[in-house]
């Protein structure tokens, strides 16, 4: 466990942190389950109580007390601004251009952060079936940017995806903007051991921070290409007290709520 | 006035016959379990099942044998992991094997939303860049006859029959849906026969002016089975048996300990209220809280 000015945190936690403090007060946010919601609440949490967080069961402005377990808990719908049916969410809400930042998950992602959630190996005969796209392809092609929290492993960051679900700069260069996706793509990938950024003209996915105590040559380790990285890489802010104490805090509530058992 | 209410089983076996195509949906709210778990007792065969998001109900479906295809957008145990039964069927052809029809959930809601219109395709901002399409020929693309943009079309759904669960019928049969809503109202109204399961039939609805209500006569039964939504939740009744959603992953991780299971549960039991004693659920109460 690394060590901060003065306080002891997870690379998940850190990761969390940083993710979530690039989310700014009400900004409009689709949030994917998981990471991408641990971080999106913890901003909601700490300095942007006004942002936004859309959900694909058709949650709009959900303020959910725990985490919820999956995309559509009660919970979420409970102290919504609104709620509205999923086809209203995808077609007003998301295609019709309202969203500023759609916030993902992955399992693979390539140098140029296209996105793989539908199977390892092959398609007809998979080694891995993973779950599918859900709402990913549409929101990875009409928020006016995405962001991609995933964990660095030379598993995750491949050199070809298995399986491209779902578009990040496709091929780079202009080739993200000429295939008619809207929207920025994605613009940052946050990870347990810093951050990339995608290189203005080529659209490759580069390192540009690191975490407190994380050395670029675990990141190229961690990576299944050969990573470039910024002139100067930043170092991220290790994490604050209160900040730590906010996502335990939340995540402590999550589990205590989750792990109610149905004989109670 | 004949009535449209009637219990689960007949109205199974009336309307749900082997190799139709059966639309059950419920986004992660109010899935329409106990009607899953009766056409499972009832052993249909060769279905084409259509779900958004398969997840355990379908997951038993698959691996007793039920279904033949599958078209959908998202497959998983939501917050635990995989659905194993889907992957076996998928991976290892077992119990049989089971043609996938892959979407994303924007197109999925776009094509019943193209059904319940009478349109014959749904159009969308979609699958730019992403391989979906060279694995589904159903997912083509238009060029719009007025900007000469590109867009993806797909085709309608229109099921044989729609299943959904609610809260409250009246005792016409009218349904009352409310909280997370999904693409239920859409799936009604793109099928050619649709059933609701409801937690209860109450005298008046009291239902406000804007909410979502499904008139009887667009349904062709209204079944009462409380509990009917569990392991899911029903909002205003109880909430999602997370415990049980996680116990799911032991009890279908392999092929003996889920047929054993579902033998026991499922065919061993003559309705959902059996089901739920026999199983030893009682549905967890929903979690108030006042917000932060």
């Amino acid at each position: 466990m690394p060590e901060g000015a003065n306080v002891q945190y997870a690379p998940t936690e850190i990761m969390t942190i940083e993710a979530a403090r690039r989310l700014k007060n009400g900004t409009v946010c689709f949030v994917g389950i998981g990471m991408p919601s641990a971080a999106a609440n913890l901003a909601r949490l700490t300095h942007a109580p006004e942002v936004v967080l859309i959900y694909e069961s058709g949650t709009i402005g959900a303020k959910p007390d725990v985490l919820p377990l999956s995309i559509g808990d009660g919970e979420l719908a409970e102290h919504a601004d609104t709620v509205v049916s999923v086809p209203e969410i995808f077609r007003y809400w998301l295609q019709g251009g309202r969203v500023d930042v759609g916030f993902l998950g992955a399992a693979q992602v390539d140098r140029f952060g296209n996105i793989n959630t539908t199977v390892i190996g092959g398609y007809d005969k998979p080694k891995v079936r993973l779950p599918g796209a859900g709402g990913a392809p549409e929101i990875a092609s009409n928020a006016k940017e995405t962001w991609i929290i995933i964990k660095q492993t030379a598993r995750s960051f491949v050199p070809k995806l298995d399986f491209l679900t779902s578009v990040g700069h496709l091929t780079g260069g202009d080739s993200r903007r000429k295939s008619g996706a809207r929207g920025k793509g994605p613009t940052a990938v946050i990870t347990d051991l810093g951050v990339l950024a995608p290189d203005p003209e080529t659209r490759e996915l580069t390192m540009v921070a690191l975490h407190p105590g994380i050395t670029w040559e675990q990141a190229k380790a961690a990576t299944g290409w050969e990573l470039k990285r910024a002139g100067t890489l930043a170092t991220t802010k290790a994490p604050t007290a209160e900040e730590l104490e906010t996502l335990r805090d939340l995540q402590a509530r999550t589990a205590k709520a989750h792990g109610t058992v149905s004989t109670e | 006035m004949t009535t449209k209410i009637m219990p689960l089983r007949d109205a199974i076996a009336r309307f749900v016959k082997d190799g139709q195509t059966l639309a059950m949906e419920g986004f992660t709210h109010l899935i329409p379990f106990a009607a899953g778990h009766e056409v499972i007792r009832q052993g249909r065969k060769g279905l084409t099942l259509i779900r958004m998001t398969p997840d355990i109900l379908y997951d038993q479906m698959i691996g007793m044998g039920c279904a033949s295809t599958l078209v959908f957008s998202w497959g998983g145990n939501p917050g635990v992991g995989s659905i194993h039964r889907f992957r076996d069927a998928i991976e290892n052809a077992w119990p049989a094997r089971l043609a996938i029809q892959e979407h994303s959930h924007a197109d999925m809601a776009g094509r019943y939303q193209a059904g319940a219109s009478g349109l014959p395709f749904s159009v969308l901002r979609g699958y730019v860049g992403s391989d979906l399409p060279k694995q589904n020929t159903n997912i083509r693309t238009i060029t719009c006859p007025f900007s000469g943009e590109t867009l993806a079309a797909t085709p309608a759904i229109n099921p044989d029959v729609a299943i959904i669960h609610a809260q409250k019928a009246d005792r016409e049969g009218n349904v009352l849906i409310h909280g997370i809503v999904g693409v239920q109202k859409e799936a009604v109204l793109a099928a050619k026969c649709a059933i609701a399961t409801v937690e209860e039939v109450v005298d008046e609805l009291d239902a406000p002016m804007n909410a979502c209500v499904l008139p009887h006569w667009v349904l062709s039964a209204v079944c009462a089975v409380p509990n009917g939504a569990h392991p899911s939740y029903a909002h205003g009744y109880y909430g999602r048996d997370n415990a049980f959603c996680k116990a799911w992953d032991g009890i279908s991780k392999d092929r003996e300990t889920f047929t054993a299971w579902m033998k026991q549960h499922v065919l061993g039991t003559k309705d959902h209220a059996e089901f739920m004693k026999s199983a030893g659920i009682t549905p967890p109460r929903e979690r108030k809280v006042a917000n932060a």
